[in-house]
């Protein structure tokens, strides 16, 4: 494992995995910050990652799918 | 016009009458010499060949038009046995280069998937070619027999004849055919993991795209960079279309002037536009048809190489009424799993053909431009972004023309029979 | 002293047994509305989802102590084996195996949710629909065991689930049924689209309902020319094109 150095750290980004996908709209209603929805109910997601305290709420979103459509990604970003 | 001299190896397609020696083996042979490729492992000529499709510079000519190196390595360094799959399912309607190549030079196209089978070691190689397309089929099938009489068949060679479809042709799609029968494009992050069918790597290439390396494995890199430009060396085959005399595929080298190519096929009438790349590419403005036709130089002007497809739009056609029947077409090709593509391409559509009746408000192209935004990059294959890159494209050119329509004052064209033309109602019929 | 440990265990059975059957219940209210998408403007709809999985977790611990307490219970010979193999007690082989069967469903549901991650989406659903059969096995189960069952209070605690489950059922099928109609009138699909599509050897790539954007140009009204495809294997201009002035 590597270090990480201190200009950079660890994100979550979320993604929505749009085969998956049945619009329900749960992740939108937990995460309206980096998701919203289109005309057509299905979501359009900011790629920018997390911060710490959304990430708790990004778990959640990935939980509460009943497709399992959201899809989280560690990502290593610069502070 | 200065001439450029052509080195005396021949490219794709053979160059002036007589030229054509017939798709057989003996004609493929006089034509483009022997080719020697080593039945038995040989890791000296695998690096080789790796090293010369490296160095040519070679992208893929499926559309996607990515460096066909970074697939071979990829596909490669896999732990188990590859497939090489044959993409010549030309689900573009507009293009028939690779039904040219399976017809007049199936050897060539056998000689480049023994090459790639044979540099990835890959133990099997599978033709795809669409189910409607009996001609070319038949072509590769006689080829493939023919090379097993002669005991020059390196690598067991089969033909699959997948439905021919729209997206059927898309990679993930292929290879999802070949597994289950189910041609379904999957979610692909990241171009440089190699499909899989099962638990097997594939390496999926375009027709064309290995016929030019069988010409690499033959000439070297730097005979394949004689022609065509620094970032995209080579040839490629275009199939022009539309208002022009001689209607066909031509062979091109890469960062020929668009004009020239137009000139070529006969342009018979004024240029309102022109379509390049496929119905999921974008429409040029007659003041850049002076663009080199490659695909840098096509994407800054806002066009893309896409297939190869060229298709002349006349002035006394209405580019409204065309764009709408594409993206009616393109909505009802939708492999149909992602809620953003089907849902927004009828939307589209539905927009498009009531500008064209001229019964809409005055916000239909806002609106247009907004949906055309809301699909683009929102699908698991690149189905809705063709589309959004159409239309937004279609705004821009046919700029005037479509506020006219929406105005109710549509052009003189809009009640003319269109020019492009569509399969109806499934593949393989077309618009009578 | 046998005897009174015996009487609270059976009391406890009943009302662990009235308090699952009325969990099981609620979690399938819950169940039907949330696949149906029912909204309310009261709560988001995730909270309901959520709500589901709570309220299945309580009733499925409400339902353990049931099982546990029948089986302790010595008064009566169930049985721990009667557990999970149905008819296999022998007091009341008949409904309490029905109660057994309700509980492998529960077992079955809970499990394959447990393992989400490692089973494919269509054998999970596949699997969480035998959660419709648990509700009518556990109501059987529990009229017909019968010991509270002439009691007014029960008959109407029994009538009123009754209802709620057939009730959220009939909204679900009629909602559905509007939702399509207008959606095709709309002349868009119905969001109802099963995820993957198998298609049978030589059918057309994706085997789904035509969608309403076939057949196109007729009904836009926009006028095709009888033609010809392109050079499908026509004559094809061999000509390797000469660079223009550079």
């Amino acid at each position: 494992m590597g270090t990480v150095s201190p200009s950079r750290r660890i994100g979550v980004r979320v993604r929505v995995d749009p085969i998956a996908c049945d619009a329900y709209g749960y992740c939108a209603e937990l995460l309206p910050e980096r998701i919203t929805l289109d005309e057509w109910g299905y979501p359009i997601v900011d790629g920018t990652p997390v911060d710490a305290q959304l990430v708790e709420l990004a778990t959640r979103a990935a939980a509460v799918c009943p497709r399992r459509a959201v899809l989280l990604e560690t990502v290593m970003v610069d502070r | 016009m200065s001439a450029l001299v052509l080195a005396p190896a021949e490219r794709l397609l053979p160059s002036g009458p007589g030229g054509n020696a017939g798709p057989g083996l003996d004609g493929h042979l006089a034509r483009h010499g022997a080719l020697r490729i080593p039945t038995r492992r040989d890791p000296a000529w695998r690096a080789g060949i790796l090293q010369a499709v490296a160095a040519s510079g070679l992208v893929g000519r499926g559309g996607a038009g990515f460096p066909a190196a970074v697939k071979w390595d990829s596909v490669a360094r896999r732990s188990r046995r590859p497939t090489v799959v044959v993409n010549a399912m030309e689900g573009e309607p507009a293009s028939a280069k690779d039904s040219v190549l399976l017809a007049y030079s199936p050897h060539l196209v056998l000689d480049g998937a023994y090459v790639a089978a044979t540099a990835v070691g890959a133990s099997e190689i599978v033709i795809c070619v669409a189910d409607h397309s009996q001609p070319a089929a038949a072509s590769i099938e006689a080829a493939i027999a023919e090379r097993r009489r002669a005991g020059t068949a390196v690598v067991r060679a089969s033909v699959e004849r997948p439905p021919g479809r729209y997206v059927t042709g898309e990679e993930s799609a292929l290879a999802g055919w070949l597994e289950s029968r189910r041609a379904l494009p999957s979610m692909r992050t990241n171009k440089s993991v190699p499909v899989t069918i099962g638990r097997r790597p594939a390496l999926v290439h375009n027709a064309e795209t290995l016929c030019q390396v069988a010409l690499i494995a033959r000439h070297g890199p730097e005979w394949f960079r004689e022609m065509g430009t620094d970032e995209t060396p080579g040839s490629t085959l275009v199939t022009v279309t539309g208002a022009v005399r001689q209607p066909g595929v031509l062979e091109v080298e890469l960062g020929t002037p668009l004009v020239d190519i137009l000139a070529r096929a006969g342009l018979e009438a004024e240029l309102s536009a022109v379509l390049l790349g496929g119905y999921g590419g974008a429409w040029l403005d007659p003041s850049r048809v002076s663009t080199p036709y490659a695909p840098g130089p096509l994407a800054a002007a806002g066009a893309t190489q896409g297939v190869g497809v060229v298709i002349a739009l006349p002035t006394t056609a209405c580019g409204v009424a065309e764009t709408a029947r594409i993206v009616r077409y393109m909505a009802g090709e939708s492999a149909g799993q992602c809620g953003p593509c089907v849902f927004g391409l009828p939307a589209i559509a539905g927009d498009l053909e009531a500008l064209w009746a001229g019964r809409t408000g005055p916000d239909v192209l806002e609106r247009i431009a907004t949906r055309a935004g809301a699909i683009d990059g929102r699908g698991a294959c690149r189905h809705p972004d063709g589309v959004a890159r159409v239309v937004r494209s279609a705004l821009a050119v046919f700029g005037a023309d479509a506020a006219a329509h929406a105005e109710g004052r549509p052009c003189a064209g809009h009640a003319r029979p269109t020019v492009l033309t569509l399969p109806e109602a499934g593949p393989g019929r077309w618009a009578r | 002293m046998l005897a009174s440990s015996s009487t609270a265990l059976w009391y406890t059975t009943r009302a662990t047994g009235i308090v699952a059957l009325v969990l099981l219940t609620g979690t399938m209210v819950l169940g039907i509305l949330t696949a149906g998408r029912a909204r309310t403007r009261s709560w988001p709809a995730f909270a309901q989802a959520e709500l589901h999985r709570r309220v299945s977790l309580l009733a499925m611990v409400f339902l353990a102590i049931h099982v546990l307490t029948s089986v302790l219970d010595t008064y009566v010979d169930v049985g721990w084996g009667a557990i999970i193999v149905p008819f296999a007690s022998s007091y009341r082989p008949v409904w309490t195996g029905l109660g057994t069967v309700g509980v492998d469903l529960v077992l079955a549901v809970a499990i394959s949710s447990a393992l989400r991650q490692r089973i494919s989406a269509s054998t999970w659903r596949a699997i969480h629909w035998l959660a419709y059969g648990s509700w009518p096995v556990a109501m059987a189960h529990s009229l017909g065991m019968g010991t509270d069952a002439s009691r007014p209070w029960m008959i109407g605690l029994a009538g009123a689930c009754s209802v709620a489950v057939l009730g959220s059922l009939a909204w679900r099928i009629i909602d559905r049924n509007q939702s399509r109609a207008r959606a095709l009138a709309a002349g868009v699909r119905t969001r109802a689209v099963p995820a993957r599509h198998a298609a049978p050897r030589g059918t057309p790539a994706v085997s789904r309902a035509p969608a309403p954007s076939w057949p196109p140009a007729p009904s836009s009204g926009i006028p095709t020319r009888s033609t010809l495809p392109p050079h499908r294997s026509t004559d094809t201009a061999t000509r390797i094109l000469e660079r223009g002035p550079s």
